[in-house]
């Protein structure tokens, strides 16, 4: 099974957000809780349908991701995009995402 | 400009405390998402990839300083120091928190704005010629007739479940500036042999999965029957329109799948019922509205017709900016200004809390206090005196808003794309940015000439690809982005939907694929005063597919 992840945003202000082991939603997806097999991927997928349903968080979804030297890194590039932000310098004082982390 | 009466006030205002209940209820836990997510998109606010979105209406494009002013406010206070002028004439923050929002559009009431219909199926924004005005070629003002429509149409209760959403265009020329034909209902104002004015009414534009011109089902409306006619249309739509696949319920699928003879015998018999009607503009009204848009008192500055020759002369730069940034104002010693937002290697349509504080100032100091939005996602200052053109040139280079690429290939419209979109599968603002960067030098896109390059991420089309002479658009194959390239496209009097023109190419080929287009124009076109789109409509694809495939490939593609 590919490793999964569970994600969503943040009720109050919509920010990306990710499960930890603690059940805290981080807004560091590297904190995230990784699941390796399908009871874990079964148990994410219930504590976000809980955190949902407890006005916690919206847009609540297990993603797949890989783990290469210790760093996760999400399968598809949306995913990776909603992780490190915004590919290019949007904002003064917001940097951009690292483009070897955006990278197929 | 239009001002709020009482009634405007008091109806905007309670929507505000509305909302922020509802607010409060689904923060608390009172309110499930599944009952709060529609409510939050009747006020603009959208849920994106890395936050909640707010898209804040700017009717028809027009504001004054005051409500820059606010948006510069807004972008400081409760987001990141910038706003996204988008190509429906509106602004998007990417970063609101839901809990800020209700104070949010509290401050932009206190400024004549809302967020209201900016999502949903209803009737969106109406947009208008971002010259109106002022243009030398305008029959009338649009811009009180999208007011009118504003006011029907909003919290319409006949109007407010349509099958999808909806979209009015109002031109006041001939030379199109409003892309009405791939709007759901084009209005373009005209007059009859009689002098008087009406509408030629052209229904079931529109870009999407489904790319389709507006046919003209009228061709003279007379302007007190604009409510009644429009009514009509839309009881067509709402009765008939397909509820039932999301993908075919704009009317634009209506009128392809009923035909047009049939949809327009429908009109009109509905029509006929409402024409005498109290939806029949009174005279009085329409003159109350248009008084609102009265043009400014713009006094003769015949001395800048001598000055701006002599800038001119001093200042290669600043004169490349007043021919390709200005055109001609129907007072012969003023001039109406692009600035562009799109500086090379930018990001189009974004500004900073501190430019928009900039463009308010100047609007004041230069332009009596008149903004629009261009669905091009520029600013316009619609009044300027010839006279004022250099002090506001100087003010707007120590802001990096003095770019002169208006029309030309880095003038590029595209939508946030995979940075920020929900829907997004690939990115398009770095493609536009990459594309910027290539074609940037002042010479170089002065050679090339007028080439309107339109990217969207998605086939959603909010970057208008359908209709760039140029078209991008961004697909996700096999778990990564490419890049579909139709040529052709054109969003003016003569619209037509661009031609998809071989198989995609990868982020990194994009340019280089631009490029090869670019050139291959540049080695047939006639001359110069041929632009891209009329050379591409003399040769057709073929020696384009020949430039980017090799002619065995182009077959094969």
């Amino acid at each position: 099974m590919t490793d999964k992840v569970l994600t969503a945003n943040r009720l109050s202000d919509g920010i990306a957000v990710w499960l930890d082991a603690a059940g805290h939603w981080t807004e560091n997806l590297q904190d995230a809780l990784v699941a390796r097999h399908a009871e874990a991927a079964a148990s994410l997928e219930a504590i976000g349908k809980r955190d949902f349903a407890d006005n916690k968080v919206v847009d609540v979804a297990v993603i797949d991701v890989e783990e290469t030297n210790g760093v996760l890194w999400p399968t598809r590039l949306r995913e990776r995009i909603r992780a490190a932000g915004p590919t290019m310098n949007y904002a003064s004082g917001y940097g951009k995402a690292d483009a070897a982390f955006i990278a197929v | 400009m239009y001002r709020y009466d009482e009634f405007d006030h008091a109806f905007v205002s309670s929507r505000v405390e509305q909302f922020r209940d509802q607010v409060e209820r689904r923060l608390s836990g009172e309110l499930a998402e599944d009952a709060f997510k529609p409510l939050r998109l009747m006020n603009g606010v959208y849920l994106q990839l890395h936050a909640y979105m707010l898209r804040v209406a700017i009717p028809y494009g027009t504001l004054n300083s005051r409500q820059m002013r606010m948006l510069a406010h807004i972008a400081r206070k409760y987001d990141r120091g910038y706003g996204h002028f988008t190509t429906r004439q509106n602004i998007q923050y990417n970063w609101p928190k839901l809990s800020d929002t209700p104070d949010i559009l509290a401050e932009l009431a206190s400024v004549e704005m809302h967020a209201l219909q900016t999502s949903g199926n209803c009737i969106r924004n109406v947009t208008a010629d971002h010259f109106a005005g002022a243009a030398a070629d305008e029959v009338a003002d649009p811009r009180p007739y999208a007011e009118i429509l504003r006011q029907w149409s909003s919290v319409h209760p006949e109007f407010s479940f349509l099958p999808r959403k909806f979209k009015i265009a109002v031109t006041g020329a001939e030379r199109d500036r409003a892309a009405i034909q791939v709007h759901d209902i084009g209005l373009h104002l005209k007059k009859n042999e009689k002098g008087e004015i009406g509408f030629a009414v052209y229904v079931g534009g529109g870009q999407g999965r489904t790319p389709l011109i507006a046919k003209k089902i009228k061709d003279f409306l007379p302007e007190r029957d604009l409510l009644s006619y429009i009514t009509a249309i839309m009881r067509v739509y709402n009765l008939h329109g397909r509820r039932d696949n999301k993908y075919k319920a704009r009317i634009k699928i209506l009128v392809h799948e009923t035909g047009v003879e049939e949809l327009t015998r429908q009109v009109e018999e509905e029509f006929s019922h409402l024409q005498e009607s109290e939806l029949k503009l009174p005279e009085a009204d329409v003159a109350a509205i248009t008084a609102y848009f009265a043009p400014p008192a713009l006094p003769n500055r015949g001395e800048g017709w001598a000055q701006l020759a002599g800038w001119k002369k001093q200042d290669e730069a600043f004169a490349r900016w007043v021919n390709q940034n200005v055109q001609p104002h129907k007072h012969p010693d003023y001039g109406m200004v692009t600035i562009s937002l799109k500086p090379i290697g930018g990001i189009p349509g974004d500004a900073s809390d501190v430019q928009m504080d900039v463009i308010a100032d100047l609007a004041e100091e230069f332009a009596h206090d008149e903004i629009r939005i261009s669905h091009e996602q520029n600013v316009i200052f619609p009044h300027v005196a010839l006279a004022d053109l250099e002090p506001l040139y100087r003010a707007l280079t120590a802001h990096g808003l003095e770019t002169a690429n208006s029309n030309l290939i880095t003038d590029i419209i595209a939508c946030p794309g995979l940075d920020y979109c929900a829907l997004a599968n690939a990115r398009s603002i770095p493609v536009a940015q990459e594309i910027s960067s290539r074609f940037g030098a002042p010479e170089r896109q002065a050679e090339i000439g007028e080439l309107k390059i339109k990217i969207s991420g998605c086939i959603n089309a909010c970057g208008h690809h359908h209709v760039g002479h140029i078209g991008l658009l961004g697909v996700e194959k096999k778990g990564a982005e490419l890049y579909q390239i139709t040529l052709g496209g054109s969003g003016d009097e003569h619209t037509s939907i661009g031609e998809i023109i071989g198989r995609g190419f990868e982020p990194a080929k994009v340019t280089d694929a631009i490029e090869t287009i670019v050139d291959t124009y540049l080695g047939l076109r006639t001359g110069k005063e041929e632009t891209f789109l009329a050379a591409y409509r003399r040769v057709g694809p073929q020696p384009f597919k020949d430039a980017l495939y090799g002619e065995a490939k182009a077959e094969a593609a």
